[in-house]
C-alpha cells in the first residue's frame, strides 16, 4: 500500500534526518519526497511504500504521531488513494 | 512531486481537513425491517434488534478504520431503518414506543450515535399504523435518546394531507411539553426522500435494498475559503469555485462510500452532497453568502445568494460521485450555524426570510426555535406553508422548530452538541386556527398546461 507521510514543524535542523530514520527502521520505503519552508514553518511531504512494513496502518499512524510529537513535529500519514480522488479526474 | 500528486495539491487537501473544517459527515447504513413485522409487538422488537444489530456489527468499528487510514474525519456513523409504521403494522398494541424503545437499546449496542425512521409516510392519508406511530412520537422520542422520527404529509403528486398536518402541530406541541429536546429528532416532511442519510430524517425507504450504505459530505468550510479568495468577481467566477470546491469534496464522500460499501460488504446507495454546518467558527452556510457581499445574512439577496450556493453545490458534486442522491444541496439549520444564529440574534434573518430561503435550499424550516406558548395550530400552519412550497416547487421541504418550553422571543434554547443552541424567534400572532381545522387535502398542484 502507497501512503503519504506529512511533516509539519517549526523548522529545525535534523528533521528530515530524524522523520527518515524512524521510516527506515520500520521498513519503509521513501519513494519520493519534496519539503518546503512557509515562512518558518517546515513542510515534507513523502510518498511512502508500506509493502515491507510489519506493522498494522493503525500502529505505524499512531508510533509516528507519538514519535513525532517527542520532537514537537506533527507527522501524519494517509492513504495516497484520497488525494488521488480529490485531486484526479 | 513526480509521483501523479503535486505537493500543493496534498497540502490543500490537508488544509482543507485541518483548517476548514473538511469531514464526512455520516456514514448511514439503511437496513430494511420490513422482515421483521409479528403480530407480538415483543417478538417484532426482538427481530429488529437482532437485525439492526447483525447487519450494523461492524459498522462503526469500519468508519473509524476507514477515518484514520485516509486521515478525514467521519463524523458520524448512523443507522436508518424502514419507516416503523410499516414494520409494526401487523403489531397488535396501540403503542409503539416500545419498538422505539428497542431501537435506542440497537443503537447503543452497535455504536451509533442516531437511528432514523421511527416514521409514517401519509402524504395522503393515514393507515391505523400511521396514527398509532404519530400518536406514539411524544414518548418515543423523549424516552429515548438517539431515535429520530419523521412524517411525510405531503408530496408533489398527493397534495397536502391538511389533518396530518394539524395533527403534526399537536404532537410537536405535546412533544415540547414533555421534553423539547424530542423536537430536535422529529421532522415533518413534504416529498420525504427514500435514501438520505442524514438525521433527524433519515429512514429506510421501501424502493431501497436490503442493506445500503449511503455518505453524505459536508464542507461549508472549504466553499467559504475558496470564495474568499474571489472577491469582487463576478457571480460567473463564484459558481465556477463553487463547483470545483463542490466536485473535490464530493470524490472525497465517493471514495470513503466506496471503501465502506466494499469492506462491509455491502452495496452502496448514494453520496448525498450537502453543505451541513455546524456550530463551530468557519462552518457556517451564513458565512458563505455573506463572503458573496451580503453584509448579513438575512438581508436583501440571501435568497438569490442560497440559490447559487445550492445549485452550484450540485453540479460541482454531480460529477463525482456514481450515484447523488438523498437531500443534496446546502442546508440552513438556524441553531447548528454560528453565522445563522448572529443573524437572527442582530434582528437581520427573520422567519419570514427563513421560509423564502427553503424554496431554494435543499430542506426546510430547520431547527428553529419559537416561543414555547405558541399555539399547535401555528406549528401546524407553518407546516402548512413549507409542505405548500416542497408540493408545488417539486423539492423536499421540511420542518423541524422546537417550542422553547417556558421561553419568549430573545432567550436561548441549548441542545448541545452538533445541534447546537438557538435563539427563540418571533412568530406571526394571527390565528390560523380555523383554517387549520378545516381538515381534508389540499389537492395535488398541476404540473401541465405551463404557457
Amino acid at each position: 500500500m502507497k501512503a503519504i507521510v506529512s511533516v509539519f514543524a517549526r523548522d529545525a535542523k535534523g528533521i528530515t534526518a530524524y522523520v527518515t530514520a524512524l521510516l527506515a527502521e520500520r521498513e519503509i520505503n521513501i519513494l519520493d519526497i519534496s519539503q518546503t519552508l512557509m515562512q518558518e514553518y517546515f513542510a515534507m511531504i513523502m510518498l511512502v511504500d508500506l509493502a515491507d512494513c510489519p506493522l498494522s496502518f493503525d500502529q505505524l499512524a499512531q508510533e509516528l504521531k507519538a514519535k513525532g510529537a517527542e520532537r514537537a513535529l506533527d507527522i501524519h500519514i494517509q492513504r495516497q488513494d484520497i488525494f488521488e480522488a480529490m485531486h484526479r479526474i | 512531486m513526480s509521483y501523479l500528486i503535486n505537493s500543493s495539491e496534498i497540502l490543500q487537501t490537508i488544509e482543507m481537513i485541518d483548517q476548514q473544517h473538511l469531514d464526512v459527515r455520516t456514514v448511514t447504513m439503511g437496513i430494511s425491517l420490513l422482515d421483521c413485522a409479528d403480530r407480538d409487538i415483543r417478538a417484532c422488537a426482538e427481530r429488529i434488534y437482532e437485525k439492526i444489530c447483525r447487519k450494523a456489527e461492524k459498522l462503526v468499528e469500519t468508519g473509524c478504520a476507514i477515518e484514520r487510514e485516509f486521515g478525514i474525519p467521519i463524523v458520524n456513523k448512523r443507522v436508518s431503518v424502514s419507516p416503523i409504521s410499516l414494520v409494526a403494522a401487523s403489531c397488535q398494541a396501540e403503542d409503539y414506543a416500545p419498538l422505539a424503545l428497542t431501537l435506542d437499546k440497537a443503537a447503543k449496542t452497535v455504536g451509533v450515535n442516531f437511528i432514523g425512521g421511527f416514521s409514517a409516510l401519509a402524504h395522503k392519508g393515514f393507515t391505523e399504523s400511521d396514527l398509532r406511530l404519530i400518536h406514539s412520537l411524544p414518548r418515543a422520542l423523549t424516552e429515548t435518546k438517539l431515535v429520530c422520527g419523521s412524517v411525510n404529509v405531503a408530496s408533489t403528486r398527493a397534495g397536502i394531507n391538511m389533518d396530518a398536518v394539524a395533527l403534526m402541530g399537536r404532537i410537536i406541541r405535546q412533544t415540547a411539553d414533555i421534553d423539547p429536546m424530542g423536537c430536535a429528532k422529529l421532522v415533518v416532511f413534504a416529498n420525504a426522500v427514500e435514501d438520505n442519510p442524514f438525521m433527524a430524517g433519515a429512514f429506510h425507504g421501501t424502493g431501497e435494498p436490503e442493506c445500503v450504505i449511503n455518505v453524505g459530505v459536508s464542507g461549508p468550510g472549504v466553499v467559504a475559503n475558496a470564495l474568499k479568495a474571489c472577491k469582487g468577481q463576478s457571480f460567473d467566477v463564484v459558481a465556477e469555485t463553487i463547483k470545483r470546491t463542490a466536485f473535490k469534496i464530493t470524490r472525497m464522500g465517493q471514495l470513503v462510500a466506496q471503501e465502506a460499501s466494499h469492506r462491509l460488504g455491502i452495496p452502496f446507495g448514494v453520496v448525498d452532497l450537502s453543505l451541513a454546518p455546524t456550530p463551530a467558527i468557519g462552518d457556517s452556510v451564513a458565512e458563505i453568502l455573506e463572503i458573496m457581499g451580503l453584509e448579513q445574512c438575512g438581508t436583501h439577496g440571501t435568497t438569490a445568494a442560497l440559490a447559487l450556493l445550492n445549485d452550484a453545490v450540485k453540479k460541482g458534486g454531480v460529477m463525482a460521485s456514481s450515484h447523488v442522491g438523498g437531500l443534496s444541496g446546502a442546508f440552513i439549520p438556524v441553531s447548528e450555524d454560528a453565522g445563522m444564529i448572529a443573524a437572527v440574534e442582530a434582528g437581520s434573518l427573520s422567519i419570514d426570510k427563513l421560509e423564502a430561503m427553503t424554496c431554494v435550499c435543499s430542506v426546510g424550516l430547520d431547527m428553529i426555535a419559537v416561543p414555547g406558548d405558541t399555539p399547535a395550530e401555528t406549528i401546524s400552519a407553518m407546516i402548512a406553508d413549507e409542505a405548500a412550497i416542497g408540493m408545488v416547487n417539486n423539492k423536499t421541504t421540511a420542518v423541524r422548530v422546537i417550542p422553547a418550553a417556558g421561553k419568549g422571543v430573545g432567550e436561548r434554547i441549548d441542545f448541545g452538541g452538533l445541534l447546537g443552541s438557538a435563539p427563540v424567534m418571533p412568530l406571526h400572532q394571527g390565528s390560523a386556527a380555523e383554517f387549520v381545522e378545516r381538515g381534508g387535502r389540499i389537492p395535488a398542484p398541476l404540473h401541465s398546461l405551463k404557457n
